[in-house]
């Protein structure tokens, strides 16, 4: 079983989408010859061809205007995004007719697209290429949006994405594309989209996360475990829609809830979870469900990025100050 | 009756003056005062240190990602250089070269690319804009300023620079559509450098130039030799003249090369051959346009080689103050990253800056 980072495991996952089914194809900026600014889809067009990995011109409205018409004549187009940042170009696009062909045409013309963006801070980069906005998508009626924390995650929920018959916005966390390894099982292998997962078992209180934040969250558990604190914690995996039942159990369980996301404070995903534990479990709670977030900011330029991100201090912190309620 | 002509295509004119071996047209040659020839050449020169200073300090880690501008320097500085202080100029995010022209600091531009929100504040007195990331939207911009100049009856010419490959992009067709629909004293100048990261030139669109986009605007589109400094010259003239005077659009395609990379984060070579290069090397604007300023008896190689010498050591100090800066901000109070996002901050947001503040104060700075 090969060691991958998971850069290394959606390319090998689209690799192998794209030799299972020939109406699969890639679309995006930089795509072809150079493999895609992170390399994602380094090799595929030697392997499959122009005409299955198409170098396009720079235009998001267009590639996703594209994949939209590639949807309604059979293929499974998989646009990519070269930073979400850039994705708003193609906003109305996604929030017009990606996510409403399937409803406006009363079910005649789904959307099976995965529109692949690398989302998030910490890398360094210049501004707008650090932004965490998938509450924009998640609030967005008719898209599912995904978020793989591992490379093995991100290569299973690739391929469940794919196949999936809905249009996915496939999240993909920068800061941690290259940042480790995992071993990832030569046979294909999918998770299913809307589950989330239990990665860590506790009784003392749950904190969830997804994407980037999944090692920061795991590092905050494990701070806590030296001080006698059973944490549990849940990897979202699919942030929208969300599986009601894997976090309302956590939470029944435990009766306190961190929730951790680098996206903006108001009106981002914690919000919702909040909202959700609110309403099914309010009276199993012990503590008010806390949130760890981004502050309701652009990403500051990378030389004060890492302020903006939540640490696995802060989360630790919150964790203790939810525990001593 | 009903098939017939309505509309023959405008030629597109094509403008060189001064070829790369240091030839002159002396028919078209421009008029340039003595003085103007040598800013332009500082200005190209100063540049041209300052990027590859950048890239040593990028290689060392002290700044991050930042997009080179090497065998550009004539199609920036030469289009900007009859600008007035009033007029408004708008880059993307390869327009270093005519930003410090138009009078931003190395130090601003370093502070920018090592991180520090600092590096993009505008000065009050000052009609350009900070860099702009997403391609092509910065063209919209310079239809709206155009629009208000003309408004309010200032003669205020705008200057809006973009790459071949934002050509591609909607927002720049919307730009150009405006810019011809209400008559804005506008010029695109297109920086067609050849390559948008690794798609070509002519896989960019099918139009045989880019120049020609402006046709189906209704304006004017010229492409010239953009790593000629006279024809840049030129072809700005005539376009700021046209906008100054009658409110009309040009745009401007400069045919130049990236010779470097894309950005530091970007490999050409999986895309681009190394005889591209070497070809386009031999056409580099500052050789060039030494030659000529020699031949005419305006500068000599004792005077090149003590300007290097000069830019050298300004852009030496430059980096000493900008690390007195870089360490100043890092003293400061980290709390500067909530500041401008409202001009009165919400009460939520000013809850957000003090638990930042308690942050801090508790658990320091934390690292990557
Ligand atoms: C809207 C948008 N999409 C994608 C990008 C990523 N990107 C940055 S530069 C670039 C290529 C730009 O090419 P061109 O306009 O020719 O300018 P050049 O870089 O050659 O100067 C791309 C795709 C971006 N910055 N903005």
């Amino acid at each position: 079983m090969p060691e991958l980072t998971m850069v290394e495991a959606l390319n090998l996952a689209l690799k192998e989408k794209l030799a299972e089914d020939d109406r699969v194809v890639i679309l995006g900026q930089d795509v072809g010859v150079d493999g895609g600014i992170f390399r994602v889809t380094l090799g595929l067009i030697e392997e499959f061809g122009p005409e299955r990995v198409i170098d396009t011109p720079l235009a998001e409205a267009g590639i996703i205007g594209m994949a939209i018409g590639m949807c309604m004549n059979g293929l499974i187009p998989l646009p990519e995004m070269q930073f979400s940042g850039f994705s708003y170009t193609a906003f109305h696009q996604i929030e017009n007719h990606v996510a409403r062909y399937r409803w406006r045409t009363r079910g005649r013309f789904p959307m099976p697209m995965v529109i692949r963006m690398p989302y998030g801070a910490g890398v360094r980069a210049f501004e707008l290429h650090s932004e965490s906005r998938e509450a924009y998508w998640a609030h967005t009626p008719g898209l599912k949006v995904v978020i793989p924390s591992t490379p093995r995650k991100a290569r299973a929920l690739l391929r469940a994405a794919i196949e999936d018959p809905d249009p996915v916005v496939f999240y993909e966390p920068k800061a941690i594309y290259r940042a480790f390894r995992e071993e990832v099982p030569e046979e294909p292998e999918t998770l299913p989209i809307g589950k989330a997962e239990v990665v860590r078992e506790g009784s003392d209180i749950t904190l969830m996360a997804y994407g980037a934040m999944m090692p920061r969250t795991l590092q905050a558990a494990d701070m806590l475990a030296e001080e006698g604190v059973s944490a549990e914690v849940i990897d979202l995996m699919t942030v929208s829609p969300m599986d009601d039942e894997t976090i309302t159990a956590s939470a029944k369980k435990t009766g306190r809830v961190v929730v951790v996301h680098e996206a903006c404070r108001s009106f981002g995903p914690a919000a919702e979870i909040i909202a959700r534990l609110n309403d099914k479990v309010f009276f199993h709670l012990e503590a008010p469900v806390a949130r760890v977030t981004g502050y309701d900011m652009p990403p500051p330029f990378f030389a004060r990025e890492q302020l903006f991100l939540p640490t696995p201090q802060r989360i630790a912190d919150e964790a203790r100050a939810t525990l001593a309620l | 009756m009903p098939r017939k002509i309505v509309e023959r295509p405008q030629p597109i004119e094509y403008l060189s003056i001064l070829d790369w071996t240091g030839k002159v047209d002396r028919k078209l040659e421009p008029d340039i005062p003595e003085e103007t020839l040598k800013t332009i050449y500082r200005a190209m020169l100063f540049c041209r240190l300052f990027d590859e200073r950048t890239l040593q300090l990028q290689r060392q880690g002290r700044i991050g990602t930042f997009a080179p501008i090497k065998g550009q320097e004539a199609a920036q500085v030469a289009a900007v250089v009859q600008l007035k202080p009033t007029d408004w100029f708008i880059p993307s995010f390869r327009e270093t070269a005519a930003q410090i022209y138009r009078g931003l600091t190395p130090q601003d531009v370093w502070l920018f690319y090592a991180g520090y929100n600092e590096g993009v504040r505008v000065p009050d007195d000052k009609h350009d804009l900070p860099l702009c990331v997403p391609v092509a939207s910065q063209c919209q911009h310079a239809v709206g300023i155009a629009y208000a100049s003309k408004y309010k009856g200032t003669d205020e010419v705008t200057m809006v620079f973009h790459g071949d490959g934002a050509t591609s992009e909607g927002d720049f067709h919307e730009a150009m559509n405006f810019a011809g629909v209400y008559q804005l004293p506008v010029i695109f100048v297109c920086q067609n450098n050849q390559w948008a990261i690794s798609i070509p030139r002519e896989r960019q669109t099918r139009s045989k130039t880019i120049a020609q986009k402006a046709i189906a605007y209704g304006f004017g589109g010229i492409q010239v030799d953009g790593n000629d400094p006279l024809a840049v010259y030129v072809a700005a003239r005539e376009a700021i003249e046209r906008a100054r005077s009658e409110s009309m659009p040009t745009l401007i395609e400069c045919v130049t090369y990236r010779l470097g990379v894309h950005t530091t984060a970007d490999d050409p070579k999986r895309y681009r051959r190394d005889e591209e290069v070497k070809e386009w090397e031999k056409k580099d604007p500052i050789p060039r346009f030494e030659k000529y300023l020699k031949a005419k008896g305006v500068m000599t190689d004792e005077d090149f080689a003590g300007l290097r010498e000069e830019i050298r050591d300004e852009l030496k100090r430059a980096w000493k103050e900008t690390e007195a800066k870089i360490r100043e901000f890092e003293a400061g109070s980290p709390d500067v990253i909530f500041d401008h996002i409202y001009a009165v901050e919400p009460p939520e947001l000013a809850e957000q800056r003090a638990y930042f503040l308690e942050r801090i104060k508790r658990e320091g700075r934390p690292d990557a």
